[in-house]
């Protein structure tokens, strides 16, 4: 087993199996994760590879370059690995989050207004605690906003302030 | 407006052009169609009562009545993203197919990447870069919030932009790409609608020696593109010497040549002449948009062939 190279990007291993790096996330851990935490179907992701670059910050990517490669950002930020609790990226539920059907909490306009300019809100819910995905109805549809964090009774917004908006 | 007297005997209604070049710009954005389709952004423009006008030459561009659509839902959901109508024309005419390699040499700060990846659905390989380290970051900000996956960010200089980090094992060099847009870094002239101060810094010295970058970053653009495959050239500027002069070198060290393309905007061909000096007769294949003829800002695009 080796350390993670921060530097650049490396491809997740498959499996188990074929892990070199230490405490790297595999595909199908990643796999199994979307689908045990808001039942996005595997197949979702089968024209996609996944990369690490930093220390737990796993990339999903649709084109095509050798592993490992040294280039300034490959795709998209996808999860954060490497901590108890793994935790998607705004941008990956907006991407993604539409196939989800648990652990999606459905938001008022008025909850949906507060979540986007990054305000923690009182809200009741019976499903899990953890990072969940806040949604609103949207020209008919349920469209996903980001992440949230329900601890407590609380749904906290971790919309990342660069992307927090008045809207 | 001083260095715009040089047009004079170029451009059409000249006092039209310079009235126009006066006024604010209208507000665009450009429809994200790896997240919405248009008629879901009318849906959602009408819920939030924007007004908005789709665009007649493009089906992805809309005209907005707001002074601020990124304060929008569809925005914040990356369904649309400002841009400014005329710097939808390089990545139109460049139409890259889904599951191509595509190279954005001047990509920061990704309006264009982004459409790129848009017409490519996301499926390929979009190499985007830029020589300027600080504007990458809003360009990977921006291919995330439009939810961009097929996009490799690199920090090059485009004149010597290698294919060596895309080798494969025992490879020595990356693959060639099927197409390359060269959105160079240019004087701007184009902008001033969007920016008023676009002309401060404006001299002659300075047209030329930007001309010098574009003619190394389109030079290296075909040597990476591979046999048939195609290079867009584009600037947001009026000068010749940034634009006509550049296409007229590069044709004439690289194995290139221009080639005619469909624009739906009023438009002007490109100059065979400028301040006594001739240009290959190709370049009248390029167009020029000028802010008065369709109420936008000023634009330049050629389309080249690599090989014979």
């Amino acid at each position: 087993m080796t350390g993670n190279d921060g530097q650049r990007f490396d491809r997740l291993p498959a499996t188990e199996d074929d892990r070199e790096v230490d405490g790297r996330a595999t595909r199908e851990e990643v796999l199994d994760w979307w689908e045990n935490r808001f039942d996005i179907p595997a197949d979702t992701f089968e024209n996609h590879t996944f990369w690490e670059k930093g220390a737990g910050k796993i990339w999903i990517f649709g084109g095509d370059v050798p592993t490992p490669i040294s280039v300034e950002g490959l795709g998209m930020t996808f999860l954060r690995t490497r901590q108890e609790h793994w935790k998607p990226t705004t941008d990956a539920v907006q991407r993604f989050g539409r196939l989800a059907t648990t652990n999606v909490f459905e938001l008022t306009d008025e909850q949906a207004e507060r979540f986007v300019a990054g305000e923690d809100q009182e809200i009741p819910y019976d499903g899990d605690w953890g990072y969940v995905i806040a949604a609103h109805e949207i020209a008919g549809e349920r469209e996903p906003i980001g992440v949230g964090l329900y601890v407590y009774g609380e749904l906290k917004s971790t919309v990342p302030k660069g992307r927090q908006r008045s809207v | 407006m001083e260095p715009f007297e040089r047009y004079r005997d170029v451009v059409d209604d000249f006092e039209a052009f310079i009235d126009a070049c006066g006024r604010s710009l209208p507000m665009a954005v450009r429809v994200n169609t790896l997240k919405a389709t248009p008629e879901q952004v009318e849906h959602a423009f009408d819920e939030a009562g924007v007004g908005y006008e789709r665009a007649g030459w493009h089906p992805h561009v809309m005209r907005v009545e707001t002074d601020t659509p990124g304060a929008t839902w569809p925005s914040f959901h990356g369904w649309v993203h400002g841009q400014e109508e005329v710097s939808a024309i390089p990545a139109t005419v460049l139409a890259p197919e889904p599951g191509e390699r595509v190279l954005d040499a001047c990509a920061a700060p990704g309006s264009k990447a982004t459409q790129l990846a848009a017409e490519m659905d996301d499926e390929g390989t979009l190499v985007a870069n830029d020589n300027n380290l600080g504007r990458l970051s809003a360009l990977r900000f921006n291919c995330e919030r439009l939810g961009v996956t097929n996009v490799a960010v690199t920090n090059r200089d485009a004149r010597n932009f290698s294919l060596k980090p895309f080798a494969a094992d025992g490879e020595r060099e990356g693959p060639k790409f099927d197409r390359v847009l060269v959105d160079a870094p240019c004087s701007c002239e184009g902008t001033i609608r969007k920016n008023p101060d676009a002309l401060d810094g404006w001299s002659e010295d300075h047209v030329a020696g930007i001309a010098g970058v574009q003619k190394g970053i389109l030079r290296r653009a075909v040597q990476v593109t591979r046999d048939g495959g195609t290079v867009v050239y584009s600037t947001c500027t009026f000068a010749p010497e940034e634009n006509e002069a550049v296409l007229d070198h590069v044709l004439r060290q690289e194995d290139c040549r221009l080639v005619d393309y469909d624009l739906a905007l009023e438009h002007d061909d490109g100059l065979t002449e400028w301040e006594g000096t001739e240009f290959d007769p190709q370049v009248t294949k390029a167009k020029r948009v000028y802010p008065h003829q369709n109420d936008t800002g000023g634009f330049f695009t050629a389309k080249l062939e690599v090989g014979a």
